[in-house]
């Protein structure tokens, strides 16, 4: 008998169709339906799952080998940056609060990505997207992975970030990223990669990576530099799938384009809302700023994205209506955004400050229209209390949105000293939202959001407080169980950044290592 | 519209009043006075009387205002979820009507703000 003599190497495009679709099959004794029973209860239809462009052509061995040699130097820059005390040479200790918005409320994302691509790269009946999305899951979990390795070398030495994990669960505005992706993660899988593959990888994702990553290397921050320039080939092939996906959905029947367009309103604005963070952090929280958050969305979204809407035309698809409000709120969100997170410090996992006489000055040029007129009179009525040493602090919990949970400091659009309120009822209980776009975004889907879990709420519940704690003792003190429920310590988690722990450990370590001074002993962080 | 499920959809909404002891959550926020970034919100008992509201959780929240001291309630103007609203200070919050998740908002015309900017 002959022995049939096998090639000895694959072709490249042979390999790439065994190791990618060449690994799906045909069921035989159950149905297809019954197999992936998610891919069509929300109205999308697919005529041809073969008509699947792949945006990478990447097979699972090939990605093992890249990510490797990726990971190698990524860990070889994290270990040097550590043990060279990087930390000691950024721009300001102010800047890792940055960070610890990032640790806090950015990579747990990741890790919720990472299980949604693992859970629709299950459900959907093609193979190529499902081997595409197996791929990003994998990617979003080493990012995550990557993050917190990276941001455990300032964990190991400042506050507020050793409880990520918790926080991220628990902690009253970490609730609004939260609340953004389980929204996703508990929608279909074609509404999962619109709302994160699309609109947010695709549409949002310079607006939240170039100011960080980008504000990393301006202030000296190395590792978050590095971990952020290795995901970044992954985020181009990100984008590409979020891309494909829009394309290849619009492209197999026209019915789809309704259902998608809103998708991309809800998430667009949804997206948007979760930003507050970061243009807040652009505009307030890096010693030295990038450009502002007003800068980043001209460039990023009103060109970048303008051009990409523009091009998915043909389809039918429209700029997401919420687009006018995001205008007006450009020169208004980050300050807004700060008063709050000033003001609420006490369940805050990072610091804040006022911004000083130089930070306004800056801010005055890159909101002319308007800071001087709106914000810089309250920061400076602010900094007098702060001199009286009769710090402005807010003492009761703050009324939230039922949709994207934040606390409602919006103004009416165009009204910037009218604090905006919408209210609606539903089955007899009564809900109330920031804006038109969230209450639009409730009465759609209601279900959904009846059941949102608002902080505030739950600590008027009883539902914040740490196990074996009881409210009806004598001594029950609902503050300071809340505080000890999130896991928050008060005065080094929380609180003013002028006087706290970490400004003085990096000014004490950061002068040990820049002069001869007589060694104090460090505190413990 | 409705939500699109696989499966049946619905569940107890989180916050129906039961779930609060019997309390009621009222909102309230101070109208151009801006200092406060959002109103805030509280568990009121519904046999609180509205002046002990004001006087307590309110006057804690908002008394950090140099304009709070100078407040004539009797000339304050309130709204209701946006409506028109007259609270007699001297019934409860029951008496008055007030409902689980109000959004109560008042106004105090001649008290406009740090330097009259509305902050």
């Amino acid at each position: 008998m002959d022995i049939a003599v096998t090639k000895k190497k694959l072709g490249l495009k042979e390999r790439y169709a065994l190791m990618t679709r060449g690994l799906g099959w045909e069921p035989s004794y159950q149905a297809v339906d019954d197999v992936f029973p998610m891919d069509t209860f929300e109205g999308i239809k697919i005529h041809d799952w073969e008509a699947w462009e792949d945006p990478f052509r990447l097979t699972m061995d090939a990605y093992w080998k890249y990510q490797a040699e990726k990971e190698r130097k990524l860990y070889a820059i994290l270990d040097a940056y550590a043990q060279s005390n990087g930390h000691l040479s950024l721009s300001d200790a102010r800047y890792i609060n940055a960070i610890k918005l990032f640790i806090n409320g950015f990579a747990p994302l990741e890790y919720m990505s990472h299980r949604g691509f693992a859970h629709i790269g299950r459900q959907f009946r093609g193979v190529g997207p499902r081997v595409a999305c197996m791929m990003q899951s994998l990617d979003e979990l080493r990012h995550s992975q990557t993050q917190v390795h990276a941001i455990s070398n300032y964990s190991k030495y400042y506050n507020g970030m050793s409880e990520f994990r918790h926080h991220y669960d628990h902690l009253p505005f970490l609730q609004v990223p939260k609340s953004f992706f389980e929204d996703a993660a508990t929608a279909g899988p074609f509404e999962f990669i619109v709302a994160i593959g699309f609109s947010f990888e695709y549409v949002l994702t310079n607006l939240v990576f170039v100011p960080f990553i980008s504000g990393a290397a301006y202030n000296g921050d190395m590792g978050a530099m590095t971990f952020g320039f290795s995901a970044q080939s992954d985020e181009a092939r990100h984008m590409t799938l979020g891309l494909e996906v829009i394309k290849f959905v619009l492209e197999q029947d026209p019915a789809n384009l309704p259902i998608v367009q809103g998708w991309l309103d809800k998430w667009t604005w949804r997206g948007v809302r979760v930003l507050t963070l970061v243009a807040m952090m652009q505009d307030y929280m890096l010693p030295k700023r990038v450009m502002s958050w007003a800068e980043a969305w001209e460039i990023y979204f009103e060109e970048n994205c303008g051009a990409l809407f523009r091009d998915l035309e043909r389809y039918g698809v429209k700029m997401p209506a919420c687009v006018e409000q995001v205008r007006k709120e450009r020169d208004h969100l980050s300050h807004m955004a700060w008063s709050q997170f000033y003001q609420g410090r006490a369940t805050n996992d990072f610091h804040t400050w006022l911004p000083s006489a130089e930070d306004m000055d800056w801010l005055s040029a890159k909101y002319p229209d308007t800071f001087d007129r709106y914000y810089r009179p309250r920061f400076e009525y602010w900094a007098k209390c702060e001199a009286e040493g009769k710090p402005f602090e807010a003492t009761a919990i703050p009324m939230q949105c039922q949709t994207c949970q934040i606390p409602m400091f919006f103004t009416e659009p165009g009204e910037p000293t009218k604090l905006a309120q919408r209210h609606t009822e539903y089955e007899g209980e009564q809900y109330h939202f920031c804006s038109d776009h969230c209450q639009k975004i409730f009465e759609d889907e209601p279900e959904k959001y009846v059941m949102a879990i608002i902080m505030g709420h739950e600590v008027f519940k009883g539902k914040a407080i740490p196990e074996g704690v009881d409210p009806t003792d004598p001594d029950f003190n609902p503050a300071a169980a809340a505080l000890e429920f999130w896991r928050l310590r008060n005065g080094l988690d929380n609180g003013l950044f002028n006087g706290s722990e970490d400004q003085r450990n990096f000014d004490m370590w950061r002068g040990l290592a820049t002069s001869n001074a007589v060694e104090n002993e460090a505190e413990g962080g | 519209m409705s939500v699109k499920a696989l499966r049946d959809y619905k569940f107890e909404p989180l916050d129906k009043a039961a779930n609060f002891g019997g309390a009621r959550v009222v909102y309230a926020g101070w109208d151009g006075h801006m200092m406060f970034a959002s109103p805030y919100a509280w568990p009121l008992p519904p046999d609180l009387p509205f002046a002990n509201f004001l006087a307590g959780p309110l006057a804690q929240a908002f008394s950090q205002h140099p304009d709070w001291a100078n407040i004539d309630w009797s000339a304050a103007v309130w709204t209701r979820n946006g409506q028109p609203f007259s609270p007699d200070l001297d019934g409860s919050v029951a008496d008055n009507g007030l409902n689980h998740k109000d959004s109560l908002v008042f106004r105090t015309p001649g008290l406009d703000g740090i330097g009259g900017l509305g902050i």
